[in-house]
């Protein structure tokens, strides 16, 4: 495909994407990896892994690995576009929709919509765990390590970043 | 607004906040909670929102934040513009947005740069190799987090669906749409029975 075609292939399918991203950028991380690893081939498993990884590291909200993919697609341009196409259409909206509730009485339904997602969502971030992990994990050190962060996390106050720290302080030293 | 409107859950937006910040302020404050916001941004808008600014009470901020959670799309996102456009309009959504989105944006560009130039680098790829095995454990301490209001209140028809949804999507690999398009109308359908019959 040429560059242009890429360019608009990246816009269309955030943005078709973002309407289904149920309870946030994580949820959508599932059909990421299944369309720029499997149905694209933009990037390969590792690549994947290590976007995900550079979003969490880099501040700002979690939808910032959009702009990484946007990046290795279509350079500056593919990373903007991607990330408008990812959080455009559905904050346009969130514009209409909020301001309808406002003057409606249909003030009930955003607390059954509400409870009805909430599972799926979970549902879909679990997934998003999975794929990462089987693509991240590739031995059994890094399992290990990732299932000690998870413990680390539920468990302790620790602030995450220093989770993340000394994973890559055992990446660096060649534990994994 | 009419009088005889229903007691608004979401409160009206001609309500007289205490100082309505102009898009200027707006755009620097979501920069900033952005770029605080390591790890999400959820608890840095609150903290500046509700603590700070003092532009919305707990409550308006957990309301206004639960009807952007259940609208699609990276929600933080939605709530930038919802807040923004309650106090400044169009534009005040816009500047919210800009301020959330542009600089954290900037500086992944720069990251996906420097990845692309140097990715290859062994030493770099240990790294990245070593946080992503972390950032994916931290991923699933948040989704164990989540799921112990369910566990808690034994919403079996929950748990059933989040299980649906996690094999169709994390095992089977089945396209978000299709699994979306089945599963969200069952949800509704079966949280509205329950919510009917008073057990909700």
């Amino acid at each position: 495909m040429n560059a242009t075609g890429q360019f608009w292939t990246l816009v269309w399918t955030f943005a078709l994407m973002s309407f289904f991203a149920v309870g946030g950028a994580n949820s959508a991380i599932p059909e990421m990896h299944r369309l720029a690893v499997d149905v694209h081939h933009w990037m390969n498993d590792k690549e994947f892994a290590d976007m995900f990884a550079i979003s969490q590291l880099s501040p700002g909200p979690n939808v910032l690995i959009v702009t990484l993919i946007g990046y290795s697609v279509a350079g500056i341009f593919g990373a903007v576009a991607a990330t408008l196409a990812m959080c455009g259409p559905t904050a346009i909206l969130a514009y209409y929709v909020t301001g309808f509730l406002r003057r409606s009485s249909a003030s009930r339904w955003p607390a059954i919509v509400q409870a009805a997602l909430v599972p799926l969502s979970i549902g879909l971030m679990g997934a998003s765990a999975l794929i990462l992990a089987l693509a991240a994990d590739s031995n059994w050190v890094a399992a290990l390590l990732t299932i000690v962060a998870a413990a680390l996390a539920v468990a302790t106050k620790l602030n995450p970043f220093w989770i993340l720290a000394a994973g890559g302080l055992l990446g660096f030293a060649g534990v994994i | 607004m009419p009088s005889d409107s229903p007691p608004a859950a979401i409160p009206a937006p001609d309500q007289p906040a205490p100082n309505p910040p102009s898009p200027g302020e707006l755009f620097l404050a979501f920069a900033k909670m952005s770029l605080a916001g390591f790890g999400g941004v959820l608890v840095w808008a609150r903290r500046g929102i509700v603590e700070q600014h003092r532009w919305m009470t707990a409550e308006e901020f957990n309301e206004t934040f639960a009807l952007c959670h259940f609208l699609p799309g990276p929600n933080i996102v939605n709530l930038s513009v919802v807040f923004g456009s309650r106090f400044g309009g169009l534009a005040g959504g816009l500047a919210a947005f800009a301020g959330l989105i542009g600089p954290p944006m900037l500086i992944a560009i720069v990251l996906a740069a420097l990845y692309a130039r140097f990715g290859e680098i062994e030493t770099l790829r240990r790294i990245l190799a070593g946080i992503a095995c972390a950032a994916v454990g931290l991923l699933i301490a948040v989704v164990l987090r989540m799921m112990m209001p369910l566990v808690r209140k034994r919403d079996v028809a929950g748990m059933l669906m989040l299980m649906a949804v996690f094999v169709a999507i994390g095992v089977l690999r089945l396209p978000l749409q299709v699994v979306l398009l089945v599963a969200v109308p069952l949800s509704l359908l079966i949280t509205w029975f329950l919510h009917a019959r008073g057990t909700a």
